[in-house]
């Protein structure tokens, strides 16, 4: 377990094309929203595009629909970086 | 016949909830407000069959019954509390056939208030697509409600929702998918994620049971990655919007100032109408000259609002708006805008009354006031005809470093000084407006399609419409006061004034032209706003004006291009007064010094003026009909008199 908390990786680190499974929402204000989002422990995500000059990024929410959130919004979200 | 049923809409934003709406209640729609908050509430009636009608309220989209925006609370209270005036005897949720999992989310929740409920699975074209569609019958088993599949682009399953909403559906047993009481958690983030978290994985366990995974068509998913490619490139994005701008303008002036020409003319013709079939008299007057006209400035608007909120729902409907709002988020951030400011202060180049009602879809409050509070310093077509006008009297017609035409390039300045005060004024508020909440951007990206015109259709119907109601009330109000204050003033003055001009003048008979003309400026001159705008010459005189522009400032606050207008009246110049005002205004001198009146720092001066001040009553009108309140409307006053005031000072002193 500790050797796998190690390897988490932040949402907003992702490129295009790379995935994971949520494990983790940071605690804050945002974290209710987020989970309702579909950002909830379990589920697979993928990045598909980022806006240009560090703007907001696309991610897939496990087949079923398309997120846009900002860099500081995506930090919250920890994946487990799944077979990347 | 039976008892009206109360049914609300409940569901995710982007699901067809609306278009469901539409198609149970079609034209029989009404957009009020829910008390004292800023949410539109759309309710509607439905014919079921025969002695049989529900009214339909269509609650705002939310993803949960947890609020976090004014829209959110709405449902949380409507759906929350039985003693609500609006709650609802049965609800219909409406849920995305091709994204089940986060849709039933809120579906769970209303389960457990305890609320009769059908599920309406919308979209099942896009689910069938993506191989996602469930089994219908599997799913009312699991869930323990009716389910309906229901098309929204065609319309297929109406009917067997509208057999549905006829029929008794029991309140469903509480707690069927989570232990705590919903309605306790209302302030309690983590137990609320710990719900959620539960939630998900009993509906995931669910969905288990009734999916039949198809293989989806990887066609429209590969589009829908190239449109994506395409409309967010660091290059091409931006190029596309832009030139998308510039079409919309094309269009806007090109088709709104034909009909806009037509409802002048059959208002002024109205105002004709009535002067010469009435009996002459106060109320007469009144009706031609205050009134009418009055009624003529609201339904000149109608024009620019609809066309320019016919193109904003297809934008919208196809899906393309949320990519604008993706890649201009980060560019107007460091302004304290979001990436949803963007296309309302786009759109109030055209005219500001529909850029602010367009602010509806930005969630925070504060980057939605902010956005509001500077949408009126886009320069606004009515301001063209008083740059115009200002251009064409002071501006030599002549080159700026050898190619830019030199009169264009002052026009471009007075667009690009209210474009960058707009970024510059957004920055200060977002300093000074403290709210608790911080703004968020946090969007689904919609899958693209084809806008349904019908719903386009209903919504500039909408919008249109609001506008009239709401905001049309309290400019007519205006604009008979502001009509009052220039055809009356203190009698004896009016008279004196009336009888020296006849002196002067003992040749002109009363049905000549130059009478006519003569009499209305003497009559305006010495009206109240006459009085007014000679009272107030000695704090406009640093700016460079005379009191005849003031009396223009003040009746222009009806709507900008009444200054022109105000001008020839003034001036006496008549009906044709394009050319015969520009020669007028140049030969006008100051008695005592004989200096010109119009120069190139006084001209300057109040082009400057027009771009910052707040001289448009209608604005004025809906800016309080979107917050609710005269505060901010008045902030809004303020803070662009004091901008205009100095801004124009400024100007003159550089420029003399």
């Amino acid at each position: 377990m500790e050797g796998k908390a190690l390897s988490l990786r932040a949402l907003s680190v992702l490129r295009p094309g790379e995935g994971g499974i949520v494990s983790v929402v940071a605690s804050h204000h945002l974290a209710p929203k987020l989970v309702e989002m579909g950002l909830f422990p379990g589920k697979e995500v993928k990045v598909l595009f980022r806006a240009p000059f560090g703007g907001p990024m696309a991610v897939e929410i496990g087949g079923g629909y398309t997120l846009s959130l900002r860099e500081d919004e995506a930090m919250l979200v920890l994946l487990d970086p799944e077979n990347f | 016949m039976g008892e009206k049923r109360n049914i609300a809409l409940a569901g995710n934003p982007n699901t067809g909830k609306s278009s469901l709406f539409n198609l149970l209640t079609g034209l029989n729609q009404h957009v009020g407000n829910f008390p004292g908050v800023t949410v539109d509430k759309r309710t509607g009636e439905c014919r079921l069959g025969p002695g049989h009608a529900a009214g339909v309220l269509d609650l705002p989209g939310t993803y949960s019954i947890f609020p976090r925006s004014a829209d959110e609370r709405i449902v949380w209270e409507v759906l929350g509390n039985a003693a609500h005036p609006d709650h609802p005897q049965l609800v219909v949720v409406a849920a995305d056939a091709s994204n089940l999992e986060r849709n039933l989310l809120l579906f769970t929740q209303l389960h457990d208030l305890g609320l009769p409920l059908i599920l309406a699975l919308t979209m099942p074209d896009m689910a069938l697509e993506r191989g996602s569609m469930v089994d219908v019958q599997a799913l009312s088993f699991h869930l323990g409600v009716p389910v309906v599949v229901v098309n929204g682009r065609t319309g297929e399953g109406l009917d067997d929702l509208k057999s549905l909403l006829m029929s008794d559906i029991p309140a469903p047993r509480a707690f069927r998918f989570c232990v705590t009481d919903l309605l306790t958690l209302a302030d309690q983030p983590e137990a609320q994620i710990r719900d959620t978290e539960w939630r998900y994985s009993r509906i995931r366990e669910i969905l288990r049971k009734c999916q039949v995974r198809k293989d989806s068509n990887q066609d429209t998913a590969s589009l829908r990655s190239r449109l994506d490619r395409f409309f967010v490139h660091p290059v091409w994005g931006y190029l596309v919007f832009v030139g998308l701008l510039m079409l919309i303008f094309q269009l806007i002036f090109r088709f709104a100032e034909y009909p806009m020409e037509w409802i002048e003319g059959a208002f002024l013709a109205l105002s004709r109408l009535a002067a010469d079939y009435l009996p002459a008299g106060v109320f007469t007057d009144l009706l031609s000259e205050g009134v009418i006209p009055g009624i003529g400035g609201v339904v000149i608007f109608i024009p620019q609002i609809a066309l320019l909120f016919f193109i904003l729902s297809i934008l919208e409907e196809s899906g393309y708006m949320a990519r604008v709002v993706f890649i201009m988020d980060k560019l107007v951030r460091p302004f304290g805008l979001n990436g949803k400011s963007v296309v309302p202060l786009v759109s109030s180049v055209a005219c500001a009354i529909p850029g602010i009602m367009s602010t509806r879809t930005i969630p925070s409050w504060k980057d939605r006031l902010i956005t509001i509070l500077v949408a009126p310093l886009m320069s606004c077509s009515a301001r063209l005809p008083v740059f115009m006008l200002m251009i064409r009297l002071v501006v030599p017609d002549g080159n700026l470093w050898g190619f830019f035409d030199l009169r264009g390039a002052v026009l471009f300045a007075m667009y690009a000084l209210g474009v960058i005060s707009a970024i510059a004024v957004a920055w200060v508020f977002g300093k000074i407006i403290r709210t608790g909440e911080q703004g968020f951007l946090l969007m689904e990206l919609p899958a693209y399609q084809l806008p349904r015109l019908r719903y386009v259709f209903l919504h500039v119907r909408e919008k249109a419409g609001v506008f009239v109601t709401d905001a049309g009330k309290v400019i007519l109000a205006i604009s008979i006061v502001l009509w009052v204050l220039a055809s009356y003033g203190p009698p004896g003055q009016m008279n004196r004034a009336l009888e020296s001009m006849k002196q002067a003048h003992p040749e002109w008979s009363p049905d000549s032209p130059e009478y006519k003309e003569a009499l209305a400026a003497v009559r305006l001159e010495h009206s109240f706003i006459g009085i007014i705008g000679r009272g107030i010459e000695p704090v406009i005189q640093p700016l460079g004006y005379d009191w005849k522009i003031g009396i223009a400032l003040i009746t222009s606050f009806a709507a900008r291009e009444v200054f022109v207008g105000s001008m020839a009246t003034i001036y006496s110049v008549g009906e044709d007064f394009e050319e015969g005002l520009v020669e007028r205004l140049r030969d006008e001198r100051y008695p005592d010094s004989g200096q010109p009146v119009y120069t190139l720092a006084s001209g300057l001066s109040l082009m400057v003026f027009y771009v910052y001040a707040m001289q448009c009553m209608s604005t004025l009108a809906i800016v309080r009909r979107e917050t609710r309140s005269w505060k901010w409307p008045l902030v809004q006053l303020l803070y662009m008199g004091v901008l205009a005031y100095a801004g124009a000072w400024i100007t003159f002193v550089t420029f003399s």
